[in-house]
């Protein structure tokens, strides 16, 4: 826990990949997983005379990126380079906007376990490239894969906003969200599409001068990254309280023992000696240029939450868990495009498809369900054709990818409705009853759910129940 | 026919296209004579006997067009463009073993041409230097003295052409690097507009301040090799955008009211006397042409030195951090580490003058040093842009001298770096305005070394400059002047 009389200050630099097709400063496509080296050309290993093609879908996916923080666009984009020598980058500079960020001044706003809000500024956001990999291999060589090297990255830096390990928390979720829905980056920690760095310092209550920061890196989950600073934010009180002070320095999350661990210790700041790059042409933005990206903007994640609401009349709570993630958001609308009931829709994603997911531990994505299938289903149910209760057997067809109309056909699971068919059988029932009939006549209902208990039992619950209690009802007031 | 001193390439095509001998036969007497003159001259880091008569042989057996101009023309590429599956070294031990596995933009343009490139021309390393001493593979000699130098950095490429080793040469320009060493060896040699040529595939030095640009014995063969090389580049986003014209088609209009700026600031002290007289006397031939020459002001011109040294030191500082062992040329395997190797490959592969360099624009970008240095220099950078747009409001060209003195001698001023630099001081400021900038020979010195003229156009105005170039050349015929190389 925080001790009261401190205060945390937390800043996170928050790396997202882009999904361009090609690299940021060469035509070498971005894919993961490709065998190593082979998405790579003479630009990207930095050979002698090469030049760098800046990507101009790769800026407009920065602006995309800009404009759903609520940042404002720079202009006139300069590139600079960062320069600093490590294998896995061939020039020995990453190429960056250091003087210019792409985007500026943003805000987002989180909201809390409790349900409290608050805004977090963003101070910029910036389109860079991404480096190699390194690996280490157990034959005494190491191994550079370029695969990912000129990567577009975009970096987004908060300000000093974030004060406790649970708003960091809830940043990030919001960030993931917000960048997602603009459809430029699969943002998966997974898979590295999305990396966050953290810093941390904490001060006396009182002081207006910031403690020193502490770095943490290479953190692989949102949770851990809430746990490390949580850790930190305790481990700097006692120090202090301890009369001790904090280094400057580089640690790491240890997931064992649920602490940090120093890496590295920072001595004075590093001189990556920006510059501006001179193989690259200043790019202006102009306001066409903004409004073209702005009507190439998928629909955000605020304006789905009103159109669930005040179209779909669901509640604030559903259609927030629907936009949580792009993937449910766009499943639930073109569920309800092939023709379902737009709540029914909802209350089947919100219920029976996210307890699927969350006992088999799988994203939507990951499934075999369609939303053309759900949509088949719901359908199915609304028009009577099937009860709820075969429903539920349906839906585990669905998840095994089978067609709702085909499966119900095939195992014969038509709801009963026809008349003829059920008459008799409830004639037999109510003759067998003959106490139910006269409580039914002393005004005594329950005798009436009984009777519909053991048609359904008869029927093995295939029966309509509306045309089941018509039927009945009418049994009934004859005798 | 053993060299090419009495030729152009205008001529060696007439006699092409009329068979009067094969580019075969035209290849192989250029590679003997140029194998038995670079003896002493040294103007080739890089013969290629087989790759050029492969040449020769596939543009023999395709036929020349008559307005096929370059092809079959042999010619020399300076040793910083890359050259497919040919040795291209910068003139570094670092790139000693470097073949490349792509040609230049340049290269492969001419290729198109169905050029025959006879190999690559010696240069100071990396193109750091005013002399070609500072090339790994030895100094080339100039081809008027085998005592002085050849100038520099494409010493190679001018002192090939000059010698009649080759028709012409492509050369590269970062603060003077094609129009000394034109002017030390009395040819003519253009640094285009920024721009104006693709830079890809050329080993950068000075990003900023790079041009390709052709070396040639004459003004008019100067402009075919530019219109050949010349345009937009999409590997290159700084090159230009804009039509490339035909430099030949008005090149004979003469200079008649041609408006000449001449800075009092080229001529003033430093100049030599000799240097300074020919010039005027040039001066005095444009008035007679009809041109109307006025005295102007760049007041700015000292800081050009001190500007250059800062950018295109930082720029190389970074340019040159990629050598560093692991993925080509040469590497030092003999440390422990990463940094070792690092370490040992930059030591020995790098020459003094390059680290001076590195060691310069390291400094000059450094935190706490940036504001001082780069942030001044590019500072003075567009302030003398805005000294030359003002000048060119009134004016079509300017002139005065490509280096303050003829060809100085080996060895003599590689005590100082200084002395060195002072050479570019009327050459850079034109690459720090990103302007073109011509030099041709004006006249000889009493040691009968030539003495440049240059000549600065309007950004993207090689027209006019070529224009004036041709005129003085019509009237002066100094081209005629042959070289005779031993002292």
């Amino acid at each position: 826990m925080a001790y009261a009389n401190f205060i945390t200050t937390i800043g996170l630099e928050v790396h997202v990949e882009m999904k361009t097709n090609s690299k940021l400063l060469s035509p070498s496509p971005v894919n993961f997983g490709d065998a190593a080296n082979n998405n790579t050309n003479v630009i990207d290993w930095g050979y002698p005379g090469v030049l760098p093609q800046a990507n101009k879908g790769a800026l407009e996916y920065g602006m995309m990126a800009a404009l759903a923080l609520n940042m404002e666009i720079t202009r006139d984009i300069r590139w600079d380079r960062k320069n600093y020598i490590y294998p896995d980058n061939p020039k020995s500079y990453q190429t960056t906007q250091q003087a210019t960020p792409i985007g500026q001044n943003g805000k987002v706003e989180i909201t809390l376990e409790d349900g409290t809000t608050k805004t977090i500024r963003i101070k910029e956001i910036h389109v860079e490239e991404d480096a190699g990999k390194n690996t280490h291999g157990g034959d005494g060589y190491s191994y550079v894969d370029l695969n990912r090297q000129g990567t577009p990255l975009i970096e987004i830096v908060s300000e000093p906003d974030i004060t406790s390990p649970d708003e960091a928390y809830a940043y990030l979720e919001k960030l993931r969200q917000l960048i997602q829905f603009t459809g430029i980056s699969d943002v998966k920690m997974q898979e590295g599409s999305l990396r966050a760095d953290a810093n941390i310092s904490i001060r006396p209550a009182g002081s207006d001068q910031f403690g020193t920061k502490v770095e943490l890196k290479n953190i692989n989950s949102f949770s851990y990254l809430r746990t490390a600073l949580a850790f930190e934010e305790d481990r700097q009180a006692r120090e202090l309280i301890a009369g001790n002070t904090i280094q400057q320095e580089t640690r790491r999350y240890d997931e064992a023992t649920k602490s940090t661990i120093l890496m590295r210790v920072k001595e004075g700041a590093d001189d990556y000696r920006y510059f501006p790059e001179p193989d690259l042409p200043v790019v202006h933005i102009s306001e066409e240029w903004i409004n073209e990206v702005k009507n190439k903007l998928p629909e955000s994640v605020s304006d789905r939450l009103n159109r669930y609401i005040n179209d779909f009349d669901l509640s604030p709570t559903d259609a927030g868990v629907l936009t949580q993630t792009l993937i449910m958001s766009d499943f639930y609308d073109k569920t309800v495009g092939f023709g379902a009931d737009p709540k029914r829709s909802a209350n089947y994603l919100i219920g029976d498809v996210n307890a699927f997911l969350n006992e088999n531990g799988l994203e939507l994505q990951d499934t075999k369900i369609t939303p053309e299938h759900l949509s088949t289903l719901i359908k199915l149910i609304d028009d009577g054709t099937i009860s709820t209760k075969q429903a539920k057997q349906v839906f585990t067809a669905l998840t095994q990818g089978q067609e709702p109309k085909d499966y119900v056909e095939k195992n014969g699971l038509v709801q009963e409705s026809r008349v003829e068919i059920l008459q008799p059988i409830i004639a037999e029932i109510v003759d067998n009853n003959e106490q139910s009939v006269i409580d039914f006549k002393a005004g005594k209902d329950r005798a009436v759910g009984f009777l519909i208990g053991q048609i359904m039992k008869q029927t093995h619950g295939n029966a309509n129940p509306n045309v089941v209690n018509q039927i009945l009802i009418d049994e009934l007031n004859e005798r | 026919m053993s060299d090419f001193v009495n030729e152009t390439i205008e001529s060696v095509h007439k006699a092409l296209v009329q068979k009067e001998f094969s580019v075969t036969e035209l290849t192989q007497r250029a590679l003997d004579f140029t194998e038995k003159r670079d003896q002493d001259l040294n103007a080739f880091i890089t013969l290629d006997k087989d790759g050029a008569i492969k040449q020769a042989e596939e543009i023999d057996n395709k036929g020349i067009d008559d307005d096929n101009i370059l092809a079959g023309i042999p010619m020399g590429m300076k040793d910083n463009i890359v050259t497919k599956g040919l040795l291209t070294t910068s003139a570094s031990k670092i790139l000693s073993n470097f073949t490349p596995i792509y040609d230049a933009t340049v290269v492969e343009k001419l290729k198109a041409q169905g050029v025959v490139i006879l190999g690559k021309t010696n240069l100071d390393e990396f193109a750091m230097g005013g002399s070609t001493e500072t090339s790994y593979y030895g100094v080339t000699k100039n081809a008027w003295d085998n005592t002085k130098v050849p100038g520099g950095s494409s010493g190679g490429s001018a002192a090939s052409v000059a010698s009649g080793e080759v028709l012409y040469s492509l050369g590269s320009d970062t603060g003077g690097s094609i129009r000394q060493p034109a002017a030390y060896n009395g040819i003519v040699g253009l640094k285009p507009t920024y721009g104006r040529v693709s830079r890809w595939g050329l080993i950068a030095f000075g990003s900023s301040l790079d041009q390709i640009g052709p070396l040639t014995r004459t003004v008019k063969d100067n402009a075919l090799v530019l219109n050949a090389i010349a345009g937009v580049d999409n590997k290159d986003t700084t090159s230009a955008n804009l039509e490339v014209p035909d430099y030949t088609k008005n090149i004979e209009n003469g200079v008649a009211n041609l408006r000449i700026a001449v800075p009092k600031e080229f001529l003033a002290e430093g100049i030599d006397p000799e240097v300074k007289n020919t010039i005027n006397l040039a001066i005095e031939q444009f008035k007679s042409l009809g041109a109307i020459v006025e005295e102007v002001s760049i007041p700015h011109t000292k800081y050009g030195i001190a500007a250059y040294y800062i950018l295109g030191s930082s720029e190389a500082s970074s340019n040159l951090q990629r050598f560093d062992g692991v993925r080509y040329g040469f590497s030092d395997r003999t440390g422990k580490t990463l940094e070792e190797m690092y370490q040992n490959t930059r030591t020995e592969g790098f020459g003094e003058e390059v680290k001076r360099r590195i060691m310069l624009g390291t400094f000059a970008l450094s935190a706490g040093f940036y504001d001082a240095y780069f942030k001044k220099a590019a500072q003075v950078r567009t302030i003398l842009i805005n000294d030359f747009n003002k000048i060119f409001e009134n004016f079509d060209i300017i002139i005065g001298p490509t280096a303050p003195t003829p060809a100085f001698a080996l060895g003599s001023e590689n005590a100082d770096p200084k002395t060195m630099y002072m050479n570019d001081v009327l050459t850079i400021p034109v690459n720090l305005a990103g302007l073109p900038g011509l030099s041709i020979n004006a006249g000889f010195s009493s040691e009968h070394l030539p003495i440049g003229l240059q000549i600065i156009g309007k950004a993207f105005d090689e027209a006019t400059v070529y224009k004036a170039a041709f005129a003085f050349e019509r009237a002066t015929q100094l081209f005629k002047q042959i070289p005779g190389g031993q002292k």
